[in-house]
């Protein structure tokens, strides 16, 4: 326990861009056949520094099979509202949720990055008999502690019962056990987050797991049978407010976005497809008079491409879906990103009018068909998929992984694991740097990347970023 | 003994200054003051949450207040309800030491419910309990001939003792936390809400504990019930 608040715990989205600038990153690193165990690297990211753009330090967990994805922080700057009650806890942990087995891992930061270890383990079995939940996802610190999103219910393939959130405990890491007190109608799971003052979480849906584990499932993609709704609580009551159904056409709803700052009541979904035309989407969606609201705001049309340059699964439409696999919105609220996994592009968009994104920036790198290589001269594999944006707003990094059996589906020569950065303008526009390319152990995918500090995915803020 | 001139001044300070280390202290809710008005972009929204935050003081000390005034009547047990008391405020302190966890349900009051919180708040906290010793000095010295007076008469004077000992105590920690929220909100910036906080959950355990002590060896000190 601090005496001080931790020094990475940011009143507000602008103190979090002054802060001095990550040194490390965090990626997750997964085994796609499972021979060996899924890991965690971390890389200097610290200009100037002899091991810039390598990895530092790897841990490997103890089991195989996990199937690492997304991850997050025991505590951010949510802790600086009184209302929480932890604020003398320290950023520390990093929280890893086993996606295929269950298996949560609680990894010690401290005293250095390079030196991180397993704290704890959280065998299946606890999250099983405490949840009903299992195939834990999105981690984020509020209020009651640690929250975690799951996309499976019980029993062996997880359809018994639907996903749902469930706590642990900041301090000991215990899993205390189901979020919801009235789920509405949600009966899918994917990722969450809120904005905290003003009481709301919002939520979203992909795939139960009979629908993922395996590979995605066309006749139930066609048949329109994936997540597309989007779900707003009452964070404190924990109860369903209201759903909002996108159109079945929407298959998949992904990445929630909320704006950073919690006195703007609007937020972003990113939509992987649509299954009428193979277009991704964006979507925003606000609060006004006490109701939520939602509409397709930008969209990314697929690009035709012969047939014999596809894999099998999009033999059959002779295009390219762009596939938005992952947004992530810059600490600001400014620039919304997007990673458009099947044709190989980032794109960054300028959403200060939330309602009215406008194409600023735009990388092509991969692709299924367009296979751009990275400005160095590599060839990189598979799409932009997890990206994730410095605090300060002017690096955005990216991994290229989006889920083992997918992954295989989409590109079937494999997605040896790389990382990339861009920076990116103060007034919009995206350039690679050449000189940072990540290359992981033989045999690993990457994925999800926090960075040291806090990052503009995991932090939550209770103050907005007016006055002095 | 208590009772004297200078040691009723002294009281009366001890419950101005419990109420100005209440109010400084983040934990209980200035910076939620500087959030609202930075939300709504203007001070009145910072005043209402003041306000708000002091009602839910006042109310949390006089409920824990009302109990003492109550026994106050039981005059020959003057001297066990005083030990009891300070036994209770150390008791209480040595549970806060070592149960260091701050209580879950708390968290589960909406941000809306400001006074709510701040009740809860410092019911959790022993801040009321604090405040015990104080208020048991202070209907002592205020009513020396109380042997005199009806029953009735003493518990409206105890109670007007303890709406007033809840009064003065808040309204000190409503212009220290509002002070400190205006400043920030005004001219300090929102980094002085980390900067300016400090872990004080061992000082402030350690202070009910020194409080009750104290008390206990005042309690030792009085003499015997009056009845006897």
């Amino acid at each position: 326990m601090n005496m001080r608040p931790d020094p990475t715990f940011y009143a507000s989205p602008q103190l979090a861009m002054e802060a001095p600038a990550e040194d490390f990153a965090y990626t997750l690193l997964l085994s796609p056949d499972f021979s060996q165990p899924d890991a965690l690297a971390v890389i200097d990211v610290k200009p100037g520094s002899p091991t810039y753009s390598q990895v530092v330090h790897t841990l490997a967990m103890p089991n195989k099979g996990d199937e690492f994805h997304h991850f997050g922080w025991n505590a951010c700057s949510s802790s600086l509202s009184p209302l929480t009650g932890h604020a003398f806890l320290e950023r520390r942990y990093l929280i890893i949720p086993g996606m295929r087995s269950s298996r949560m891992y609680i990894v010690d930061t401290k005293p250095h990055p390079t030196q991180a270890r397993i704290h704890k383990i959280i065998e299946p079995e606890e999250i099983f008999r405490k949840t009903g939940y299992s195939r834990p996802h999105t981690v984020h610190c509020g209020p009651e502690g640690i929250y975690v999103s799951t996309l499976g219910g019980g029993g062996k393939d997880g359809t018994d019962g639907p996903p749902g959130i469930f706590i642990m405990d900041c301090e000991t890491f215990d899993v205390l056990g189901r979020w919801e007190i009235d789920r509405g109608s949600q009966e899918k799971g994917y990722d969450f987050w809120w904005n905290l003052p003003r009481d709301y979480m919002v939520s979203s849906e992909w795939a139960l797991p009979p629908q993922f584990e395996n590979g995605i499932v066309p006749e139930d993609l066609l048949s329109n049978k994936y997540g597309h709704r989007v779900h707003f609580w009452d964070l404190r009551a924990r109860r369903n407010v209201q759903t909002l159904d996108l159109g079945a056409n929407h298959q998949m709803a992904l990445e929630v976005r909320p704006a950073h700052d919690p006195s703007r009541e609007h937020g972003f979904i990113g939509v992987v497809i649509d299954t009428t035309n193979l277009e991704g989407s964006i979507w925003t969606w606000w609060r006004q008079g006490g109701q939520f609201h939602i509409e397709k705001t930008a969209t990314i049309p697929p690009e035709p491409a012969q047939k014999e340059l596809l894999p099998p699964l999009l033999q059959g439409f002779g295009a390219v879906p762009p596939l938005v696999t992952d947004i992530d919105l810059s600490i600001d609220d400014k620039f919304l990103y997007v990673s458009c996994w099947g044709t190989g592009e980032m794109r960054q968009y300028d959403v200060t009018e939330p309602r009215k994104p406008k194409l600023a920036g735009s990388i092509h790198i991969g692709g299924i068909v367009r296979r751009s290589p990275h400005p160095n001269g590599k060839a990189y594999a598979g799409g932009p998929q997890m990206v994730e944006i410095s605090r300060d707003g002017k690096r955005v990094y990216w991994t290229n992984s989006l889920y083992s059996t997918w992954d295989d589906q989409f590109y079937p020569d494999g997605v040896p694991g790389a990382q990339v950065m861009a920076r990116a303008e103060p007034g919009g526009g995206l350039t690679l740097a050449e000189d940072y390319w990540v290359a992981f152990p033989d045999g690993y995918r990457a994925h999800q990347i926090r960075l040291e500090g806090g990052d503009c995915s995991t932090d939550s803020f209770c103050y907005p970023s007016v006055g002095i | 003994m208590i009772g004297g001139g200078w040691s009723l001044t002294g009281l009366w300070l001890a419950v101005m200054a419990s109420g100005l280390y209440h109010g400084v202290n983040p934990a209980m809710g200035w910076p939620l003051a500087v959030a609202s008005g930075l939300m709504e972009r203007r001070v009145r929204a910072l005043l209402g949450a003041l306000l708000y935050l002091g009602a839910g003081h006042v109310s949390a000390m006089f409920v824990v207040l009302v109990p003492f005034a109550m026994l106050a009547i039981l005059l020959a047990w003057q001297r066990e309800i005083q030990i009891g008391a300070s036994v209770l405020v150390i008791g209480f302190g040595v549970f806060l030491l070592i149960r260091r966890r701050h209580p879950r349900v708390l968290t589960r009051i909406p941000p809306s419910r400001l006074a709510l919180w701040s009740f809860t708040i410092a019911i959790a906290h022993g801040a009321g309990l604090m405040l015990v010793p104080i208020y048991l000095g202070l209907c002592r010295s205020f009513d020396m001939d109380r042997g005199h007076q009806a029953a009735r008469a003493l518990i409206g004077a105890n109670l007007g003792m303890a709406l007033l000992v809840s009064s003065v105590h808040a309204t000190a920690m409503i212009v220290a936390g509002g002070l400190l929220a205006w400043l920030v909100y005004r001219y300090l910036g929102l980094k002085f809400v980390a900067r300016g906080w400090f872990n004080l959950d061992t000082v402030w355990a350690s202070s009910l504990v020194l409080v009750g002590m104290l008390s206990l060896a005042f309690g030792a000190a009085l003499p015997g019930g009056e009845g006897r």
